[in-house]
């Protein structure tokens, strides 16, 4: 048998947590200077939740999207560094990949730089989730209800969160830029080493850590560069400004974080199994991680996410701050809602009324233990959803002149029950989505998403 | 058994924090100051399902899960959310200030 080469050490710059959040040129200068094979930064979440994937609009700023790829993709262009990123736009379907796409062909007619680009998209047409759904291949994830029909027709913008696969065509294919649609937030770091050889789990695990940059450093930050070495039997990490290190606890916990299971990380085709990892100090601000394993799952299965329309918001703000109105606002509200619903009749009737209650349970609503507030003043926000803009503004305009000069018992100050810090008082707010998919589903090629190269 | 006065979660607890773990899920961190309360919450079995339950006023079914994370010394704790992210009625798209009740966590 062939004695197999040692692979050398594999060096990824993670320039920062979510592409457009920054980063310190100083950091980035450094990771350059160490020579990366790759540069790479996840640019997605679900975190801002499901509007943006329903209305196609990123929710970072195009500015600092472009000042962050800007400097990605010249350096990594000129030095011969693939750059890879991925969840384009934030959510990282058609209209968010095209967002970014246009970023980058601007980029590089600015900045005259030539390169082969590679994109995959990750949308996923209705018919295939149906067919998927008939044949048993989508399975809800913990507290999802199971998939219908009807959901899946009224979703729109679905997407499946990729994983290597898709990255290490486009890399063979000769990409030097690459753009993806909704990924596994490891895949953009791990794609590259795992087609060279390198151990999956570990090099998933890296990832897993490398997508939020600096904030598994202490001082954590969202907008600070990351450096991740690769070796055979383990990964090394450190960061790039004097002022953050990692340490074996901020590693560690960074772990934790947005997960309900650290031991076992889920993703496309398997999960990171960690009950064997270690983490390391290895002095100078370096962590070395050992043991993390990647164990197949049965089937290759994608996590899906797409959202619905659920109506149309109106909004309002207003301050209370008369004692005996806050003492009993729990009935003054609700018989507000009831002269609202008695005056409109049927006119209300689609529309959903809700009272944020800031200062009693604004925050935490039904979860909120305590149910007496102590407060002496209430800040109320005004929500109504209706099927249609026009519906919405209605029914908040009603509501909010009735909770204004709602007579309730004991009241004593009768000019006016609320105190708007804003004219117009009432807010437009548009479109709302709800997250309809969030499940999981089986497919058989794990490159299945469509890929395509672009010269520029 | 010796009584003693029950003690804060607050002095034993260097982070206690919450955030969503997908859209679906709350996920509730409370990492240990020392490896030594952090074993000793693990032996005993201090966090309890009915009592995370109870701090919150949820059913004991809502509690996913309970899962002690060595490499860091923490305890993690798993909920459904009431209402997923962002779906109409829902409060806070993050997640992240739902972890006050933990702060009441005596032992």
């Amino acid at each position: 048998m062939e004695k197999r080469k040692k692979l050398p050490p594999f060096k990824i710059l993670s320039t920062t947590a979510i592409l457009g959040y920054g980063f310190p040129l100083s950091s980035f200068k450094k990771g350059l200077s160490k020579k990366p094979d790759l540069i790479a930064a996840d640019a997605g979440s679900t975190d801002p939740g499901p509007y943006y994937l329903g209305s196609g609009k990123s929710f970072t700023n195009r500015t600092a999207v472009k000042r962050d790829l800007r400097l990605m993709i010249k350096a990594g262009v000129e030095k011969h560094i693939p750059v890879v990123i991925g969840s384009a736009g934030g959510s990282g379907a058609r209209p968010h990949l095209d967002w970014c796409l246009e970023i980058v062909r601007e980029i590089a007619r600015e900045e005259k730089l030539h390169f082969k680009l590679g994109i995959v998209q990750a949308d996923v047409k209705k018919e295939i989730v149906l067919k998927a759904w008939k044949e048993g291949k989508i399975s809800p994830l913990p507290f999802v209800p199971p998939l219908t029909r009807k959901v899946i027709e009224n979703s729109e913008n679905i997407v499946a969160q990729m994983g290597v696969e898709p990255f290490i065509k486009l890399l063979k294919a000769g990409a030097e830029v690459i753009v993806a649609g909704r990924s596994y937030d490891p895949a953009v770091f791990a794609a590259l080493p795992i087609s060279r050889g390198y151990d999956r789990g570990l090099a998933l695990h890296l990832g897993k850590i490398l997508e939020c940059a600096a904030i598994a450093a202490t001082p954590g930050s969202g907008s600070d560069c990351a450096f991740g070495t690769l070796q055979e039997d383990s990964f090394i990490l450190e960061a790039l400004s004097p002022e953050r290190k990692f340490t074996p606890q901020s590693a560690a916990a960074h772990t934790l974080y947005e997960k309900s299971d650290p031991y076992h990380l889920p993703g496309p085709g398997g999960s990171i199994d960690l009950t064997g990892c270690k983490f390391e100090d290895l002095g100078q601000g370096r962590v070395r991680v050992t043991g993390s394993k990647f164990v197949s799952s049965e089937g290759y299965w994608l996590k899906l996410e797409g959202v619905r329309l659920a109506g149309y918001r109106s909004i309002s703000v207003a301050g209370v701050r008369d004692p005996i109105m806050i003492e009993r606002i729990d009935e003054i509200l609700k018989a507000v809602e009831v002269r609202v619903r008695d005056i409109l009749g049927k006119d209300s009737q689609g529309s959903r009324l809700y009272f944020h209650v800031y200062g009693k349970n604004g925050v935490m609503g039904e979860l909120e233990p305590v149910k007496k507030t102590k407060s002496h003043e209430l800040g109320i926000v005004i929500e109504v959803i209706g099927p249609t803009q026009a519906e919405a503004d209605a029914v908040l305009a009603l509501t909010r002149s009735v909770l204004l000069h709602y007579g309730y018992e004991g009241r004593i100050a009768t000019a006016g029950n609320l105190a708007f810090p804003f004219s117009p008082s009432d807010v437009a707010m548009g479109k709302v989505y709800e997250f309809s998919i969030y499940h999981l589903m089986q497919v058989s090629d794990p490159a299945f998403f469509p890929v395509k190269t672009e010269k520029l | 058994m010796k009584n003693r006065a029950k003690r804060s979660i607050l002095k034993v607890a260097r982070v206690i924090r919450s955030k969503n773990s997908g859209p679906y899920e709350l996920t509730l961190d409370i990492m240990f100051k020392d490896r030594r309360d952090y074993e000793l919450f693990k032996k005993k079995k201090l966090v309890t399902a009915s009592q995370i339950a109870a701090l919150y006023g949820v059913d004991k079914s809502e509690v996913l899960k309970i899962i002690y994370f060595e490499p860091s010394q923490a305890i993690k704790i798993t909920l459904k959310r009431k209402i997923p992210s962002g779906t109409p009625g829902d409060t806070d798209i993050y997640g992240a200030q739902q972890h006050a009740p933990l702060l009441n966590l005596k032992f």
